[in-house]
């Protein structure tokens, strides 16, 4: 296998293993957020706004772990910093 | 196949020989959309019985972010954030909904937008910190535990910040892509249940955008102008104490 080939199996294999952790954990995070959130509604009724308020914030937040798994996937697969090295490295 | 808009150029500016980019050029297109919005509901404002549909839906709008705010904030500031808390949500939720329209580049999709839209928070959160509560209250919050944790409370703004642009981001990038990979594999019904979340990604994140922006800029603030609420239950916790 010359570099390009190892570069870019290397980065998709990465790029999906990088996803499907961060993917799998904020999911799992994210249910029990819901879950918390959604006892302590049915608990107070009469503070829906404010705990579904602060429920999404606090989904926005523990989503952004997932987020940037998916930016570094992204990057990996479509702008690979490597890439441009590896195909001159190659092409001499 | 990644949609990189801050590489497509859209046209090239007629004598100052300027090449516009998607994004630039989406970004105007938004701009003009809520400015002809905004001209035409608000041309003829009127008070009593008989008002327009649009100053209705206006005032509908703007009511309802001013009590979103209301709530959040303490003692009845909510004037003061409106109009900058107001802009970040229309602006974005506009630009998150017309990605419904086909070959709309949303501005959102690009980093450069998100990180203008996060470095303006970066600026309002001591600006607003200043106006409230003045320049030593506002100094005071970075050393608040103990001197020894500045550096972590600067490196917290700046990463909190940091991580609002690149939330608003990717969600937007991944509906774009997810969309393409669904039309490259089913073109016929499966892009349209995509296309229905991603309206309602965009909502919740302008929502969530807007909100995070309040938190951190409403941040320092005057603990004089408390609600009575608070101030009564602090007194009753301290009559407790005693």
């Amino acid at each position: 296998m010359d570099l390009v080939a190892i570069l870019g199996s290397i980065s998709i294999f990465t790029a999906g293993f990088c996803l499907s952790i961060g993917a799998s954990a904020a999911g799992l995070a994210e249910g029990y957020a819901v879950a918390s959130g959604l006892t302590s509604l049915a608990q107070q009724p009469d503070e829906a706004g404010s705990i579904s308020r602060t429920m999404f914030i606090s989904l926005a937040i523990v989503e952004t772990s997932g987020i940037y798994c998916f930016v570094v996937a992204m990057i990996l697969l479509f702008a690979n910093p490597f890439w441009q090295y590896a195909i001159s490295t190659v092409a001499k | 196949m990644l949609e990189i808009y801050d590489q497509q150029i859209a046209f090239v500016l007629p004598y100052v020989n300027f090449p516009v980019n998607w994004t630039i050029a989406s970004t105007w297109i938004v701009m003009a959309v809520l400015l002809l919005v905004s001209f035409l509901a608000t041309r003829n404002l009127k008070t009593g019985d008989k008002v327009s549909h649009w100053q209705t839906a206006m005032e509908v709008m703007v009511k309802l972010i001013y009590g979103q705010i209301d709530e959040m904030t303490k003692g009845g500031k909510a004037m003061t954030y409106l109009p900058f808390i107001g802009t970040l949500f229309l602006f974005i939720l506009t630009c998150n909904l017309m990605t419904l329209i086909p070959e709309f580049k949303s501005p959102t999709a690009s980093l450069s937008t998100t990180g203008a839209l996060a470095i303006m928070v970066l600026i309002g959160i001591p600006f607003f910190g200043i106006k409230n509560a003045g320049m030593k209250k506002y100094l005071k919050k970075y050393i608040e535990p103990s001197p020894a944790m500045l550096p972590f409370n600067v490196l917290s703004e700046l990463t909190s910040t940091g991580a609002m642009a690149v939330r608003l981001f990717g969600n937007v990038l991944s509906g774009v892509i997810i969309g393409s990979i669904c039309l490259m594999l089913v073109p016929f019904i499966l892009p349209l249940p995509m296309q229905v979340l991603g309206l309602f990604t965009g909502m919740i994140q302008a929502y969530i955008f807007a909100m995070l922006a309040l938190m951190y800029v409403s941040s320092v603030h005057d603990d004089e102008d408390e609600p009575p609420a608070v101030q009564n239950k602090k007194q009753a916790l301290e009559t407790l104490e005693k």
